[in-house]
């Protein structure tokens, strides 16, 4: 049985590793997913690559392209997760955009995620308003559909955090995914009104790259997801990324531990 | 207002943003509080006379309209059916029927304290439109387009320029129109405070369907009471070439509630749909999630969006918008493919029949006219949306004849 969301933010503040499967390719994903968690990773978010990734910065783009370009598709995605499962109870949840989660079929997604031990979902331009795409579905399959907090969300933080399920995604910055050298969101704030309606566990992503900087917002919140910046390693050392993201995850949970 | 005209307006009220099962917000969270405060500002300033008074105003006395209903006599006579009308979107200041949005947008930006325009272009024509009202109304002004776009359409790269836009080619994904309407969104979801994304279509999420579409109805609102005049009667046919859809939605609206008038848009069929090689989303799509809508879509089996063809550049678009997909659903509008041969073979006959260099685009609409015309009567009647003027096309209809001339 794949251990949950709750588990990986129950020993302190939790890291949350980010990967498009595929990229360069599948087996190469199974290996680095197996050494973040090896590195202390607590979360892993597995991204389906999408054709044309609206919310994502230049770096994560391409990582979709290259894994599509490698001959990634949901099925094989499953198949891997499937894999891997064989491997490690850890968390993992996917990140991919609704198309191809619509058009591989709700149920028939849902269902395989199921099976392979997958428990949450990242849908970047699914918003509260549309959520009921396929909550539902999702949930009967014991799969939580994460909801995400933006910088511009003020008043509508109230109503996504009351009905937030597994974690809430705070969102740090404006713009697209992507390493940022300063974070200028007032997040404490955003916290602190997530706080009055909610105590599910909150992460901010977008931006984070450096331990520094993962420390100091892991003061206020319950963990970090970090994407581009492990998505940069992978572009740079291809299938030879193996012990370079281990020791890049080594050090960012480092720096959460402390 | 007719029975069914009223039942449409109705069915889309109630589901805010939905044509039946299309249409929709799919957006990042970091966009939801703008589009909701960009659909509040639209339904106060749509009602507003001061805004309306403006916005007529800019559209006769800078834009030209209201846009000419022509009898084509020749073509009528030559084809030896029904009688066709041209609505001549063509002749409006900057060549086509994009500047009756982009006047109503940059418009309603200024009004919402906006200082900066960003908008994507495929082929350029939207892109110098809003270039043309921003410099008109001093907006900064940003365009986005796909790198080889750019390479393809260089003068109109140098058009925004002239107009004080600056362009930024881009290079992500395939570089065409759907890369650029990505990056205008990526870079709207970074600067949302000043800026506003003049969106080119009726496509997107939620409001801008429906403000686009508002916006391009003048086309049918002038049509149907010109027709009118002219004939004293409806017309049977309606033709307009959709890519996205705008200047096809502006000129079906006025007339959906007219049960008697056939609707038909005419999509890309490029090299032909069994090639593969076109941009015929009705005939060739699915129902999908894109570019902040459900609609329908050219995509594989996975949910990843295809590379789509045509040899017009305002068509080259994978979706189409969530109106359309409706009014095809629920059998209003038809639909039909209209491949590259045909719509070069009417582009030239449009010139040499009656004097007019029209859109590689609206030559969609004229091909279709050519099919459909010797099967209607003499005493029946159609309008063709000559949705823009064929300047541009020059160079790249020379080079689908063999023949090399430098633009």
């Amino acid at each position: 049985m794949a251990r949950s969301i709750k588990d990986a933010f129950a020993g302190g503040k939790a890291f949350i590793a980010f990967i498009t499967a595929g990229d360069p390719n599948l087996a190469a994903t199974e290996e680095y997913i197996l050494e973040m968690e090896r590195a202390g990773a607590d979360l892993i978010e597995i991204g389906i690559p999408f054709s044309d990734p609206i919310a994502e910065g230049v770096v994560i783009q391409e990582a979709d392209l290259r894994a599509l370009k490698s001959g990634t598709t949901t099925d094989k995605i499953f198949d891997m997760v499937g894999r891997l499962r064989q491997k490690t109870d850890m968390p993992l949840v996917f990140m991919g955009y609704l198309n191809p989660v619509f058009h591989y079929g709700y149920e028939r997604f849902f269902t395989r995620c199921e099976e392979c031990g997958i428990s949450g979902i990242i849908i970047p331009d699914l918003p509260y308003e549309e959520k009921g795409e396929c909550e539902a579905i999702a949930a009967a399959h014991g799969v939580d559909v994460i909801s995400m907090i933006a910088p511009t969300s003020e008043s509508r933080i109230r109503a996504i955090a009351s009905e937030a399920r597994g974690f809430l995604y705070v969102v740090s910055s404006m713009g697209v995914t992507g390493v940022r050298s300063e974070i200028k969101t007032d997040l404490a704030s955003i916290l602190t009104a997530i706080r009055k309606v909610t105590d599910i566990p909150a992460a901010v992503g977008f931006g984070i790259n450096t331990p520094e900087q993962a420390a100091k917002i892991a003061a206020i919140c319950d963990g970090v997801i970090v994407g581009s910046a492990i998505v940069r390693i992978v572009a740079q050392y291809g299938t030879e990324a193996g012990p370079h993201i281990y020791e890049y995850v080594r050090r960012m949970k480092g720096a959460l531990r402390s | 207002m007719s029975r069914l005209k009223r039942r449409f307006d109705k069915e889309v009220e109630m589901s805010r943003g939905r044509f039946g099962k299309f249409g929709g917000q799919y957006v990042p969270e970091t966009l939801m509080n703008e589009l909701i405060r960009l659909e509040e500002q639209y339904n106060f300033y749509k009602n507003d006379p001061a805004f309306n008074a403006e916005l007529t105003k800019l559209l006769n006395e800078y834009a030209g309209r209201p846009s000419r209903l022509y009898y084509a006599e020749k073509m009528t006579k030559d084809l030896g059916g029904a009688k066709i009308y041209l609505k001549r979107e063509d002749l409006n200041h900057t060549g086509a029927h994009k500047i009756n949005n982009c006047i109503g947008q940059v418009l309603l930006a200024k009004k919402m304290g906006k200082t900066r325009v960003i908008a994507e272009t495929g082929a350029g024509q939207h892109g110098v439109a809003t270039a043309t009202v921003a410099a008109l109304l001093g907006m900064e002004c940003e365009v986005f387009m796909g790198k080889l776009d750019c390479e393809r359409q260089r003068l109109n790269v140098y058009r925004m320029e002239l107009l004080g836009a600056k362009v930024h080619p881009v290079e992500s994904g395939t570089q065409v129109l759907k890369d650029a309407v990505n990056e205008t969104m990526r870079e709207w979801a970074g600067r949302v405070d000043d800026t506003h994304y003049v969106l080119g279509s009726v496509m997107g999420p939620h409001p801008f369907p429906t403000i686009v579409r508002d916006f391009q109805a003048v086309i049918s609102r002038e049509a149907r009471q010109q027709i009118l005049e002219a004939q004293g009667k409806l017309p049977d046919t309606v033709v307009a070439c959709v890519g996205g859809g705008s200047n096809a939605m502006g000129m079906f609206y006025h007339f959906i509630g007219d049960e008697g008038v056939k609707l038909i848009g005419c999509e890309a069929a490029g090299h032909g749909i069994e090639t593969g090689e076109h941009a015929a989303t009705i005939a060739d799509g699915s129902l999908g999630v894109f570019h902040g809508m459900k609609s329908l879509f050219c995509q594989n089996e996975y949910g990843q969006i295809k590379e789509v063809y045509s040899i017009s550049a305002g068509l080259d678009y994978p979706g189409i918008g969530p109106e359309h997909a409706w009014l095809h659903d629920i059998g209003r509008a038809e639909y039909v493919p209209v491949t590259d041969d045909e719509a070069v073979e009417a582009f030239e006959y449009l010139a040499r029949t009656e004097g007019i260099i029209c859109a590689i685009e609206s030559a969609h609409a004229v091909a279709q006219a050519r099919k459909l015309a010797p099967q209607m009567s003499s005493d029946q009647s159609m309008i063709i949306c000559l949705s823009g003027r064929g300047d541009k096309d020059v160079a790249a209809i020379a080079r689908y004849r063999g023949i090399q001339i430098s633009d």
